[in-house]
């Protein structure tokens, strides 16, 4: 190398064959070497960055879109109008919703229909979240859960009773108090 | 124990016990071997390693045997069936047979053997030869251009380290004088004031470090694990082996790691001598860190490009363990008149 750079005019030299031209000088082939060993086991000693996966989970995002829930009033209505908006902004058409007319006896929703039936396939649906953009009452919504696997394909269906939200606390305990009586 | 040797009877006794117990104990250390590597090679890389079975992941490997020795023994079509069997058969029982001749300080005076052989070293190179056999067998019986070239490179390879890895040892024989391993252990100085056991490496620093270099390469571990090369030949010689063949295999990569650990110890570094350690605890103490180092070089190098292999092995060891065998000789002479 330092041949070649006295003499800039001369015509690059073709490289000699490998290991025959090598000038590297033992000493710092071997302390690149032991760096290399150095920083290896100086590594060992540092915390690992493994996340211990089903007993620690990473944090995400509050606008993580996970599993879809249908979401209820606080006064334990169900928001679902049964519009069928999701249906018709789903770009894969995972959503099926067929809505049936709320009765005084029967009130389901505070709107004029409800969503008799409301299923989503898990295994189509693509999490793009565009269901929860269309709905007009914010009745569907993309939750953080993601761990959704299952043993048949038949259990990726997932009905109404399923993605329903729970009845608040509230409610719940006026509905069984009712029934008691 | 010595008297019980000279005993025809006595002696068979004590053979036949002594590699029952070998077998259990060279077994499971190669087990807590893979399971230290893993573990240590997860710390490198800042992982935590297998951890989930058993305390400390202890029992992976027994996890790890139960699922291989269940799957299906599958022979592909148009295999050489004789040849792709007793491939690994021949690895393992190699693998094995080097243990026959290490002896093992188990207590103040009372060490451990099965033959007390007056060639030992020649014996384990003589066997741990075998294994090119293994290898070159297996990737012609797999009919498969991986497995094939992957045994073609084992065969030039182990063939090239196994010159440097044994003239690296001339220097060790000359100086100690018999080539039987518990003579090597047991070479003692009087030195002025100084009178009792010393670490050969003191003696033949440059046949140290040529023995550690040529027994990666001889063992197959990175960064000489060329015949696998999981990157380049999808596992070389082993593409075509799954189940128990392909846990035959591992078993003897590991055993040989061992071995060569225990070889290590024993012929640089007094064997079971360690002040005043137990003799068997000693004797761990060392073949762990050898074990480590192994491990330790296989987290860190890449694996070498084949002509930097060769050139290493002929350009570089073969040279260097040559001078060193001479320049020995000439000081032994100097030495000893």
């Amino acid at each position: 190398m330092t041949n070649e750079n006295k003499n800039p005019t001369s015509p690059p030299q073709p490289s000699p064959a490998s290991g025959e031209g090598d000038k590297h000088s033992v000493a710092a082939d071997v302390g690149a070497l032991l760096t290399g060993l150095k920083t290896t086991l100086s590594e060992a000693f540092r915390p690992a960055v493994t996340t211990m996966y089903p007993e620690d989970k990473t944090p995400r995002s509050e606008r993580y879109r996970g599993r879809h829930y249908l979401r209820r009033y606080d006064n334990g209505l169900e928001r679902c109008i049964g519009c069928e908006l999701c249906a018709a902004a789903c770009p894969v058409g995972c959503i099926l919703v067929i809505a049936a007319e709320n009765t005084d006896e029967n009130r389901v929703s505070p709107g004029e229909r409800y969503a008799k039936t409301y299923e989503i396939n898990m295994l189509r649906c693509i999490f793009c979240g565009y269901c929860e953009d269309a709905c007009p009452v914010q009745a569907i919504v993309l939750g953080p859960e993601y761990e959704l696997s299952d043993t048949s394909r038949e259990k990726f269906i997932y009905t109404k009773e399923k993605l329903l939200e729970p009845l608040p606390p509230d409610v719940q305990a006026r509905l069984t108090t009712k029934e008691k009586k | 124990m010595n008297d019980l040797y000279n005993n025809a009877i006595g002696h068979w006794v004590i053979v036949i016990v002594a590699m029952s117990v070998l077998l259990f104990v060279v077994l499971t250390a190669t087990a807590y071997t893979v399971w230290f590597e893993r573990v240590a090679l997860g710390r490198i890389q800042r992982r935590p390693g297998p951890n989930r079975v058993g305390p400390f992941g202890l029992m992976q490997l027994a996890a790890d045997g139960i699922k291989l020795a269940f799957k299906e023994s599958f022979v592909p079509e148009k295999t050489d069936k004789l040849l792709y069997v007793i491939a690994p058969t021949i690895a393992v029982a190699a693998a094995f047979m080097a243990w026959a001749v290490i002896p093992i300080g188990l207590w103040y005076n009372v060490q451990y053997w099965i033959a007390d052989v007056n060639v030992g070293i020649l014996i384990i190179f003589a066997v741990s030869a075998l294994n090119v056999y293994a290898i070159v067998i297996g990737g012609y019986a797999s009919n498969n251009k991986y497995s094939l070239l992957g045994g073609l490179r084992s065969a030039a390879q182990l063939i090239s380290y196994e010159m440097s890895l044994g003239l690296s040892l001339v220097p060790t024989f000359m100086i100690v004088g018999s080539l039987r391993l518990r003579d090597i252990v047991e070479y003692t100085v009087h030195w002025g004031p100084y009178n009792g056991p010393l670490p050969l490496v003191i003696l033949t620093p440059l046949g140290f470090i040529i023995y550690l270099i040529s027994a990666v390469a001889e063992t197959n571990r990175a960064p000489f694990d060329l015949p696998e090369a999981e990157q380049e030949l999808i596992g070389g010689f082993l593409t075509e082996y799954s189940g128990l063949k392909f846990v035959m295999y591992y078993l003897a990569e590991y055993v040989n790691m061992i071995t060569v650990s225990a070889l290590a110890a024993l012929l640089f570094f007094g064997g079971w001598y360690l002040w005043v350690v137990p003799p068997v605890f000693a004797f761990l103490l060392k073949v762990v860190l050898f074990l480590f180092l192994y491990i330790w070089i296989r987290g860190t190098f890449p694996r070498l490009r084949y002509d930097m292999l060769m050139r290493l092995g002929w350009k570089v060891l073969l040279p260097l363990s040559i001078a060193n065998v001479i320049v020995t000789g000439i000081v032994l002479v100097a030495v000893q008149g």
